[in-house]
């Protein structure tokens, strides 16, 4: 087990345990810091989480293979999130991703989320952004875009550096 | 491994209180609360007022010794509750009968919405229709649902011919496939453990395997990854399904998802001849069914009974059968003549000479080690001729490690049938250093060895050399056979019948599964022989009739009979 969590970040997760009754359901929550730290979800970090929580890493793993926000290779550094749901796919989002797809050389009929060579840029489907009425949605990291057009979008590529 | 919940709950006798429900339309009172998977009383499922009515209910994940889990729907069955009227009055027909409200979707009465039944209570007045179209669609359904991304890979698949996913879709199937998709593919072959290689295509999700190690083994080695139709059984990657439990998760396994390595394309199952019979590895005498072909064994599995073993046995227990048919077993009685070599011979020179030794041995000068691996009858006929002759007698511990489970410390089957019977005193093995020093000083110029090798025992191979006759009962070669002046094939317990009494004072009784090879014959049998030709009396001439010649002669065993102890045994107090 060789993952070096930095004191600071062990400290917050120590504190989300806190906040809850029984260990194990702090698990989620320190995924997502992990994540947010690392950037990505090792099997490293899948053992340091099930061990500071008294879990077998198979009960982590679980949890990690279920929900597709979380990452088990490392994403790009700009991460193009593009909403499928509903709204959006009606308003064009399929026609967004497919062409941030085609401007990147991915490929838009691929399940899951994709990421250039030189690791730069990753596209990928997530379901609702909560802004439904100002579909096509999308994020770049964490900054929000709304009623996206094709244009912007290549906009929005060129700007990222 | 974390603690265990116990392995083997305890024994809970139903709840006197009943509740009246229909079945298929008849009328049953069953017990208001049933034993769970540890022996607490809960309310009674639906699943459990069907089988005590005597109708089965098709199911994967539900399994009496595990907690219940839900999760595959094939108990789905129609039912229908007594209907309460705004004054909470039963509403009733005009017949004065209660209205029924059977279970069907509200807003679509053709549709059938069932309960599961392994985790659905019983109420009064309920009826449940196991039979019924609606019930069947359901099923149906399931079965359709769980075949859809299924191989379909039956004829070459190990559980074919004992495998529920065949029995149901049989019973209550569908003959024609409606799916024309692309099937999702998981991983196969896949390397679990030292004895076991799982096929992710054939599972259907059931979930026994993760809870039976997680909850009864306390080794949480396995989960569900993945989501969907994707959902695949597996280990963490790198850690390894190796505690001594594993190859339960095999039987377990309703399909052919988790197989055996050690029985992996050995055999076809419908081939096996099935006999009961225990596993003679250890103390605790666990009840296991012997699968054989032409007189070959192919595997054992734990055969259940709650006394001794539950549904389980270890692994390592399991899987010791093979040397039943190593081609180096003694299989010639052989008798050394008087230029020292060993010769084929017949039953009846080799037992009259051994006899004829004996009737000159003056008392005191013969020892008899008699194996706590013998069957009781072959202990007891062994004390006989040991009182006769004036033997000084002992067995050989054999002590390892046992664990919380099922293993136990004695790895002898037998050491209580060597007790009850007197072989040994209340020290088994107090009397081998006497017998070797015996044996050394030339005191002790006779020794008759039963199933055990006396310089394993301790005893110098040249000491041997010296004794006047060397008689070597036993069943595969070794130091003291190569060195008896008698050697007398003998069988494994699989190859005959006869009882152990387990480390609880359980008499099991096991019958012969296949045949010795050669020579070799049940112990009991020549040594009844010999007990005869010593001046006994003639006595019985089968195994029935020496157990009740035992249990007049044995305090502990006053009273059994041999048809009494039937297949699960009787408990004694040693
Ligand atoms: S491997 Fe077998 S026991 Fe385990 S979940 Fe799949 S079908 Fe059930
Ligand atoms: S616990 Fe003992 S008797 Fe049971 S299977 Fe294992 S070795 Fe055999
Ligand atoms: S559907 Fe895209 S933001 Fe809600
Ligand atoms: S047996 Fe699986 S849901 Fe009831």
């Amino acid at each position: 087990m060789s993952l070096a969590v930095p004191p600071a970040l062990e400290a917050e997760i120590d504190t989300l345990i806190s906040h809850y009754p029984q260990r194990r359901s702090a698990s989620l929550m320190i995924l997502h810091a992990l994540q947010d730290h690392f950037g990505w979800l090792s099997q490293e970090a899948i053992e340091w989480t099930a061990a500071k929580l008294g879990l077998q890493p198979i009960n982590v793993l679980e949890l990690v293979t279920f929900y597709p926000m979380f990452r088990q290779a490392p994403a790009g550094k700009f991460q193009f999130k593009v909403c499928r749901t509903l709204s959006c796919a009606l308003g064009g989002g399929h026609a967004l991703h497919g062409h941030l797809c085609q401007k990147l050389g991915l490929d838009p009929h691929k399940h899951g989320i994709q990421t250039t060579p030189d690791g730069k840029f990753s596209v990928e489907f997530v379901e609702c952004l909560a802004s439904c009425g100002r579909a096509p949605v999308l994020m770049v990291n964490e900054a929000f875009h709304e009623a996206v057009t094709p244009d912007q979008a290549e906009a929005l590529l060129s700007q990222c550096r | 491994m974390s603690t265990p919940t116990p392995f083997l709950p305890p024994q809970t006798a139903p709840s006197a209180e009943t509740i009246r429900v229909k079945v298929d339309g008849r009328d049953i009172d069953v017990p208001k609360m049933m034993p769970d998977w540890q022996g607490k009383l809960q309310p009674t499922t639906m699943l459990q007022a069907c089988q005590l009515a005597g109708v089965e209910v098709p199911h994967y994940c539900y399994h009496s010794k595990l907690p219940v889990a839900g999760n595959c729907r094939m108990c789905l069955v129609e039912f229908g509750t007594p209907m309460m009227g705004p004054d909470r009055k039963p509403v009733l027909n005009e017949d004065g009968t209660p209205k029924i409200a059977r279970s069907v979707l509200p807003y679509e009465p053709g549709t059938p919405r069932g309960a599961i039944a392994c985790a659905t209570p019983i109420s009064p007045g309920m009826e449940l229709y196991p039979s019924s179209a609606a019930t069947r669609q359901m099923r149906e359904a399931v079965l359709e649902s769980l075949l859809i991304n299924h191989p379909l890979d039956c004829p070459i698949c190990d559980q074919a011919g004992e495998c529920k996913l065949q029995e149901y879709s049989v019973q209550h199937g569908q003959a024609t496939t409606r799916f024309v998709e692309t099937k999702v593919h998981k991983p196969k072959v896949v390397d679990l453990g030292p004895r076991i290689v799982l096929d992710d295509e054939r599972c259907v999700l059931c979930t026994r395997c993760i809870r039976f190690t997680r909850d009864l083994v306390g080794d949480d080695k396995l989960g569900i990854v993945n989501r969907g139709s994707y959902n695949t059984i597996a280990a963490f990657p790198g850690t390894r399904f190796e505690n001594n439990y594993t190859l339960n998760t095999v039987d377990l396994c309703p399909v052919g998802a988790l197989t055996s390595k050690d029985f992996r394309f050995q055999m076809r199952v419908w081939f096996l001849k099935e006999t009961p019979s225990i596993c003679a590895t250890c103390a605790t005498g666990c009840n296991v069914t012997v699968g054989s072909r032409e007189e070959v064994i192919h595997r054992l599995t734990p055969r259940e009974n709650d006394a001794v073993n539950g549904h389980w046995m270890c692994d390592h227990g399991r899987l010791n059968y093979r040397w039943v048919g190593r081609s180096d077993r003694l299989a010639e009685v052989q008798v050394r003549l008087s230029s020292g070599d060993l010769q084929r011979s017949s039953w009846t020179v080799a037992l009259d000479r051994v006899a004829q030794h004996l009737r000159k041995a003056t008392a005191g000068s013969v020892a008899i080690i008699a194996s706590a691996r013998l069957t009781t009858e072959e202990l007891f006929l062994l004390r006989q001729i040991g009182v006769r002759v004036g033997a000084i007698m002992d067995s050989v511990p054999r002590r390892g490690e046992g664990d919380a489970y099922l293993v136990h410390a004695d790895k002898n089957p037998n050491m209580n049938g060597a007790r009850a019977t007197g072989v040994v005193g209340a020290e088994p093995g107090s009397q081998l250093p006497r017998i070797i020093e015996g044996i050394r000083t030339g005191a002790i110029r006779t020794v008759l060895a039963f199933g055990e090798d006396l310089v394993k025992a301790g005893c110098p191979a040249e000491s041997l050399g010296r004794l006047e006759m060397l008689v070597a009962g036993d069943i595969l070669p070794n130091a003291t056979t190569a060195r008896a002046h008698v050697v007398l094939p003998g069988c494994a317990h699989l190859e005959k019948r006869g009882t152990f009494i387990n480390a609880k004072g359980r008499v099991q009784r096991f019958r012969k599964a296949v045949e010795a090879p050669g020579d070799a014959r049940p112990e009991w049998e020549y040594l009844l022989d010999l007990h005869r030709a010593l001046g006994g009396p003639s006595g019985p001439d089968n195994i029935e009739g020496l157990f009740h010649w035992m249990a007049r002669e044995v305090p502990v065993l006053a009273g059994l009979e041999w048809s009494r102890l039937g297949d699960t045994g009787v408990t004694v107090t040693i």
